[in-house]
């Protein structure tokens, strides 16, 4: 049972108790709302999550390291490679694992068509919300199928791959795909992106929606613990690609994008760009892969010393940490994800009041979510 | 009353229900195709040619679905709803003229006659929408209403323009003063206004605010099921119909072309356009706020339809009322 206080509407007449989600068009999964609405505008917001929980942590505590592998991929079901990599980069660390140099540029080329997947899903979702009738949703969609292929062809599925192991991935990507590859990404994308850009920022009526509605300054972001995005659209270039780079990352010439608004419209801006820029790493990637093994032997049963860590990486929404403790058995002691979403979803009480109901749609789609990170 | 008139009356207005009918049935299919192709899909294709099976399938679920009312709903006013709907929609039809002398009634002040029935949809729609008993449909009927009060004016306003330089009320006229000029020539500031707040009469993009799919779920008709949410259906598609006729009516020449003999073909070919153009914005434009509406409304469409009769006026008596 969720508590609710209502405070007094202006003018003395009732509020309104309105429960959007967890079954509405547009909560992207099954957030769900609870919101005091005086007419139409926002008075107090309560997010209420914990519909999609799986127990994939506990879970985790009963299989082996290798295992929880096939967990990952359904923590955040938009960003699959991401929560694999995490996962993957923690225990390696625990257990002292050095990946060959080719597994980590090819865990970082599919970690970032994947972040070109999630922003799309993210663009298809908030233009829903915004009220098309779902042209740019299939727009967006369709280019999201253009990089499924290449995630079939190169792990053999296209939403749930369970391709990284631990000490590196399961399978090569084939030589006859890169090519293909580049040119979608080099040619073929940035001439969507302008479509996709056309479609959102370069519309009247969407600027007209998005400017200055749900502002949040850099200060706010920083101490609620907001990543990702979010918290780039409003100033700070934090980015843990950068700032403490992994993969391949180091070897990257990439541009963090920032935004000094930080209103809806600016968050739009900060993705739109990063779908750019994550293109641009890939063909860098593409075009320089080193040769060599994709894994290292790594013992079935393997057993890494009594100990824990705690890994950071930046996923498509935020800063995803995992934290794995090991008692020296073939099992993890304790699993545990940072979701960057969950931090960001915390914003909402202090963003939404005194917004219409239209803009509070516009806002948490703005943040994209992915119901199944924040309940796991 | 006469057998004749008796006999007129009743084929015509089985004729207008079946107009109705058709026109929703074939509106919705051709929205479908239209926005599936719009959105590089194809829409409906399995059955029938081109999916065209599809509108007996849709028709016979639609009957066939079990009619729910709502627990807490006012039962009365739950089942009063779609007819207050569906009344004006078709009763603002008969005094349509679709070829020279051919209408159910021709009357003298056919404009002022079908503004009248137009207007009372949205209140139906707040009717619907507070007897529901659900937040969601009682803030679709809300907007619907806060529409009506934007929109309506400016699109009168814009409309007295034409009345103004045809000096009738009467649709015949109206369009007969078109047979060498049409108004949007004369009055394009008139055209812009009349047919922004036609969109929003119609509840279309980018002004489909009573029923935006991605805030309230369906708006005022979420909580109908079966054949009332067909008649409701069957009301919104009556506005599109009315709306695009009067659009075609006012501006565009009705059943007049240039260097070619006035056809009823003309005024259908000129409503199917105006509706395809609806389903074009629809699938291209999101939605507004409402705030943004009625600003729209009130700060720009409202001053311009003023000026707009101000010019007409001005031009109307310097000129004469016959060259204008």
């Amino acid at each position: 049972m969720v508590n609710f206080e209502r405070t007094d509407a202006p003018g003395g007449t009732e509020t309104l108790l309105l429960n959007v989600g967890p079954q509405h068009p547009s909560t992207h999964g099954v957030l769900h709302f609870m919101l005091e609405m005086a007419g139409e505008r926002v008075v107090n917001a309560k997010p209420v999550i914990g519909y999609l929980h799986r127990g994939i942590e506990k879970l985790a505590e009963d299989r082996t390291w290798q295992q929880v592998m096939v967990l990952t991929d359904r923590q955040d079901y938009v960003a699959q490679f991401s929560n694999e990599w995490a996962y993957c980069r923690a225990v390696e660390r625990l257990a002292g694992i050095e990946v060959p140099e080719r597994a980590e540029w090819l865990r970082t080329l599919m970690c970032e068509l994947n972040r070109i997947t999630s922003h799309l899903i993210w663009y298809a979702g908030v233009t829903m919300d915004i009220g098309t009738l779902g042209t740019p949703f299939i727009y967006a969609w369709e280019t999201r199928e253009r990089i499924f292929d290449f995630f079939e062809a190169v792990t053999g599925a296209r939403i749930m791959p369970n391709w990284m192991r631990i000490g590196g991935v399961r399978t090569d990507i084939d030589a006859g795909l890169l090519a293909p590859m580049r040119a979608f990404l080099a040619d073929d994308f940035p001439k969507e992106c302008d479509v996709f850009e056309a479609l959102l920022t370069g519309n009247e009526i969407v600027v007209s929606r998005m400017k200055g509605v749900g502002v949040y300054t850099a200060e706010e972001c920083i101490h609620l613990g907001i990543t990702g995005p979010f918290l780039r659209a409003s100033g700070p270039a934090r980015d843990l690609r950068r700032d403490a780079p992994y993969g391949a990352y180091d070897k990257l010439d990439f541009e963090v994008c920032t935004d000094d608004v930080g209103d809806s419209l600016a968050r739009c801006r900060v993705r739109l760009r990063e779908l750019r820029e994550s293109a641009r790493m890939c063909v860098q990637l593409i075009d320089r892969m080193p040769e060599g093994e994709i894994a290292v032997k790594v013992p079935r049963a393997l057993k890494p010393p009594a100990g824990d860590c705690y890994v950071r990486t930046e996923s498509p929404r935020g800063e995803l940490g995992v934290f794995v403790a090991s008692d020296g058995s073939a099992k993890p002691y304790r699993y545990r994800v940072r979701s960057p979403i969950f931090y960001n979803l915390s914003a909402m009480p202090r963003l939404l009041p005194g917004h219409l109901l239209a803009d509070m749609l516009v806002i948490f789609g703005g943040i994209d979510t992915s119901m199944g990170e924040i309940d796991r | 009353m006469s057998a004749a008139l008796w006999v007129h009356t009743v084929v015509g207005l089985v004729a207008l229900l079946a107009l109705l009918a058709g026109v929703t049935l074939v509106g919705v299919w051709w929205e479908r195709k239209f926005i599936g192709h719009l959105q590089r899909r194809r829409g409906p294709l399995h059955h029938g040619w081109h999916g065209l099976l599809q509108l007996p399938a849709d028709m016979i679920k639609m009957v066939g679905k079990e009619d729910t009312v709502p627990a807490a709903a006012d039962r009365l006013l739950f089942q009063f709803g779609p007819v207050a709907a569906i009344v004006p929609a078709y009763a603002a039809l008969v005094a349509l003229t679709f070829a020279p002398g051919v209408a159910l009634v021709d009357m003298s002040h056919g404009l002022l006659y079908v503004f009248a029935f137009e207007t009372m949809l949205p209140l139906a729609f707040a009717l619907i929408g507070w007897s529901c008993a659900n937040k969601f449909t009682l803030l679709g009927g809300l907007r619907a209403a806060a529409q009506l009060i934007s929109y309506e004016i400016p699109m009168l306003l814009a409309a007295l323009g034409v009345v103004l330089a045809a000096q009738s009320m009467g649709l015949t006229t109206i369009i007969n003063a078109q047979t060498g000029v049409w108004y949007i020539v004369k009055q394009p500031l008139g055209f812009a206004i009349f047919s922004i707040a036609m969109l929003a009469e119609m509840n279309r993009s980018p002004f489909d605010l009573p029923e935006a799919e991605s805030e309230l779920v369906a708006g005022y008709m979420t909580e109908y099921s079966g054949m009332k949410f067909g008649f409701v259906q069957l009301a919104e598609y009556s506005v599109l119909l009315v709306g695009s006729y009067l659009i075609a009516a006012l501006f565009l020449g009705g059943w007049n072309m240039p260097f070619l003999p006035a056809s009823w073909l003309w005024l259908a070919l000129k409503i199917v356009l105006l509706m395809t153009a609806t389903m074009w914005i629809r699938g291209t434009f999101p939605r507004l706020r409402v705030d943004t509406l009625t600003q729209l409304s009130w700060k720009w469409l409202l001053p311009a339809a003023l000026l707009n009769i101000m010019l007409v006026a001005a031009l109307a008596l310097a000129l004469g009322p016959k060259l204008y």
